[in-house]
């Protein structure tokens, strides 16, 4: 067995491979976050039925807020696995670095949210008659920012909500007051581009300094809390 | 045993809000060792091995291991099991050492890791359908996975059958030939009696306590 | 100290009822909006004071998590003393500075800012920071509050309605959810490092807050909403009341945090005293 005292590398990438094959393994959260994104997108429909001129005035807000019910949900799921048995005492005992484990878990967020995007955003499209009247492409640039703003701080609060009593209200409270600016910026620029009116280059520059601004935040300061006792 | 001290605690008190878990320990522990820690609940056995182990910071004091205070520095070198099993459930043996291997840098096969506590590596069942027996031998292989000169085992023959706890003791004094100082916290100490080097009895917080043989440290 | 509080809470009274009376009768009327106007005078100063607080705060949060680790330590003394020379420097040299700021006010608050961290890190140890923490974000909501209520109160006889998204208001909303948020996690956590969490929660606030100013900003200049409490110039006049209202509000919040301060010590005291108890005194076997 090689043995050193380098800080082992691969180690995200290690455990990202890990929980999304135990994600494909067992299904059951997915399954249930799936089918709780389509209620929210029904629900959603039933409650703000405007013709399809107005639709593409609100569709931006209540896509995001949608999107932000079900990132919820699959954030909160984050450390379950681990809180089971214990075993982030075992992550800590190993000299792998903290981040590694971060960064593993935010880009798996991602790849949870971004699954549950992909499958929402046709039943909105659907059931808004939605057209893009802008640049459409601008949409991707858009979901991949706001929904790692969203992920990045998500991950980091459910690891500090680990601490605490009522976890699962915890995490939502702690996370939304801190994500208004980027919600502010996905709902604008993603409006923006629906009705074509105006242009959504601010809104992007704004995400992408807000994602650059926190992950060097969380980075910096993960360790402090995984190890909070 | 007189090797020089690779683990050192000096004037150690953890507390937790009000509770102090450990009240000033100052000991020396020699390399090479199997020490087995007793005591009653509550005296601060767990707390001591989290200390060593570096998941839990002295309050006050300080601890040395392998003639440094930065634990951290020392992970690759330490080994570490616990009351709950620090394995994922979901996945099967091979696959949990296989992924904590990894977190130590270790690429190759673990499955001499799993055979050397007597578990079959083609398993495929999750560990959640393990036996408890099964389970700790796994946790064991876990702890040993990165060959660490430093083991600090809690409680490893809790809800074990008595078949397999003489095995793991065997195994345990194997390692303690090849070199590795060991710390073992049991209630069951008579499973340790003729094979551990010291017994360190703790109480309150403290350790009161050191001998070789069992008798004279158990106070009842 | 047990001198000193009492002659400050007379002080204080004395400050806050001559303010009142400055605000209420002595200030002219303004001219458009009336006698609902002289909130403003509530308003502005209770905005300024817990703006004020939770800038003590983040201070303190920041100190808490990079006192242990000296590098850190050292890295951020720098970096505090780099940005009081750049806003000096800044002050004179950018020409013209944006609306509303003035050469002499940007070079103070940057110097301000730097004797105000360095005064905080050589009189506070590390756990009197995290009680001075505690105490600037509880009584700095209580202040938020009041502008959050206010404005509204302003608004609604003046404009017609009660709230709208600009800069500023929004921009208050946030910091104050903030903070609600961190005093929960103060409340509900039970971790035995609860002050690292919640300074880490405070960095997130502190790094927020102008991302939320600069998003709305952006927002207004592309659907520009009714402002509240108007810009520009201000009547001499009033602006002395104001500023005598500021100082009334700043002496009683410094006399509320100072006992709240004190209580906070006290505890944390009793709290130390029964753990080396706890420590020292041998137990019972079970």
């Amino acid at each position: 067995m090689s043995k050193s005292s380098a800080v082992p590398s691969g180690v995200t990438a290690a455990t990202l491979a890990k929980d999304l094959r135990l994600e494909w393994r067992s299904k059951d959260a997915l399954n249930s976050m799936l089918f709780f994104s389509l209620l929210v997108v029904v629900v959603f429909s039933f409650s703000f039925d405007p013709n399809a001129e107005e639709s593409r005035q609100i569709a931006g807000g209540l896509v995001w807020v949608a999107f932000l019910f079900a990132a919820v949900v699959a954030l909160n799921q984050t450390w379950a696995r681990e809180l089971r048995n214990h075993v982030l005492d075992a992550y800590r005992v190993s000299p792998a670095p903290a981040n590694s484990l971060f960064m593993a878990k935010a880009l798996g967020n991602f790849v949870f949210v971004v699954v549950l995007e992909v499958l929402m955003t046709p039943l909105f499209i659907m059931f808004y008659k939605l057209r893009a009247l802008g640049p459409a492409w601008q949409l991707i640039p858009v979901a991949a920012l706001g929904t790692w703003a969203l992920v990045v701080n998500g991950t980091f609060f459910a690891a500090i909500s680990l601490r605490t009593r009522s976890r699962e209200i915890m995490l939502p409270l702690l996370l939304f007051p801190v994500s208004i600016p980027a919600l502010l910026a996905m709902v604008n620029a993603t409006t923006a581009i629906l009705t074509g009116e105006l242009s959504a280059k601010f809104w992007i520059v704004l995400l992408t300094t807000y994602d650059v601004v926190f992950t060097i935040a969380c980075l910096l300061l993960f360790e402090l809390v995984l190890n909070a006792e | 045993m007189d090797a020089p001290p690779i683990i050192t605690l000096t004037a150690v008190f953890k507390q937790f809000g009000r509770f102090a878990a450990l009240r000033g320990v100052n000991a020396e522990f020699a390399a090479g060792g199997l020490f087995a820690i007793l005591g009653d609940n509550g005296a601060g056995k767990t707390t001591l091995l989290r200390v060593l182990a570096s998941l839990a910071q002295p309050t006050r004091g300080s601890v040395s291991i392998l003639g440094t205070a930065e634990l951290r520095s020392v992970r690759h070198e330490l080994g570490y099991m616990a009351h709950p099993s620090l394995l994922y459930d979901e996945m099967s043996g091979a696959e949990n050492l296989r992924y904590f291997g990894r977190l130590y840098g270790i690429r190759n096969s673990t499955d001499a890791g799993m055979t050397a506590v007597g578990l079959d590596p083609t398993l495929t069942r999750p560990v959640a359908q393990y036996s408890q027996g099964m389970r700790q031998r796994l946790s064991l292989a876990r702890a040993l996975l990165n060959d660490p000169k430093v083991l600090l085992l809690d409680e490893p023959f809790s809800n074990v059958d008595a078949r397999s706890a003489r095995e793991m003791v065997a195994l345990l004094a194997q390692m303690r030939s090849a070199g590795k100082t060991i710390f073992v916290v049991t209630h069951q100490a008579s499973l340790l009696e003729g094979t551990a080097d010291e017994f360190v009895w703790m109480e309150a917080g403290q350790i009161t306590n050191r001998n070789r043989e069992l008798r004279a440290v158990e106070t009842r | 100290m047990k001198r000193v509080f009492p002659i400050l809470g007379l002080l204080t009274a004395v400050l806050l009822s001559y303010a009142l009376y400055e605000a209420l009768v002595a200030a002219p009327t303004e001219q458009t909006m009336g006698n609902v106007q002289r909130i403003f005078y509530y308003h502005v100063p209770s905005a300024w004071t817990a703006f004020l607080l939770f800038f003590i705060n983040f201070i303190c949060s920041i100190q808490y998590l990079v006192r242990p680790n000296p590098v850190a330590d050292k890295l951020t003394n720098w970096t505090v003393l780099a940005i009081a020379i750049a806003a000096c420097i800044a002050a004179f040299v950018i020409r013209p500075l944006p609306e509303g700021m003035e050469p002499s006010s940007v070079a103070t608050t940057g110097l301000a800012i730097a004797g105000l961290y360095f005064l905080i890190k050589k009189c506070f140890s590390q756990t009197r920071t995290d009680a001075l923490a505690v105490v600037t974000a509880e009584v700095g909501v209580v202040f938020c509050t009041v502008v959050l209520v206010t404005g509204p109160l302003w608004a609604r006889p003046v404009w017609g309605i009660w709230w709208t998204w600009d800069v500023r208001l929004t921009s208050t909303l946030v910091l104050w959810l903030i903070y609600i948020s961190y005093l929960m996690l103060r409340r509900f956590s039970t971790s035995g490092q609860t002050p690292v969490l919640a300074a880490a929660l405070a960095v997130f606030g502190a790094l927020d807050v102008p991302l939320v100013y600069f998003s709305i900003w952006i927002f207004r200049t592309q659907h520009p909403q009714p402002v509240i409490g108007g810009g520009g110039s201000i009547d001499p006049r009033m602006l002395h009341v104001l500023l005598i209202n500021w100082l009334a509000f700043l002496f009683f919040a410094g006399l509320v945090c100072w006992s709240r301060y004190r209580l906070e010590i006290l505890q944390r005291e009793v709290e130390e005293t029964q753990a080396l108890e706890a420590m020292l005194e041998p137990r019972s076997r079970r």
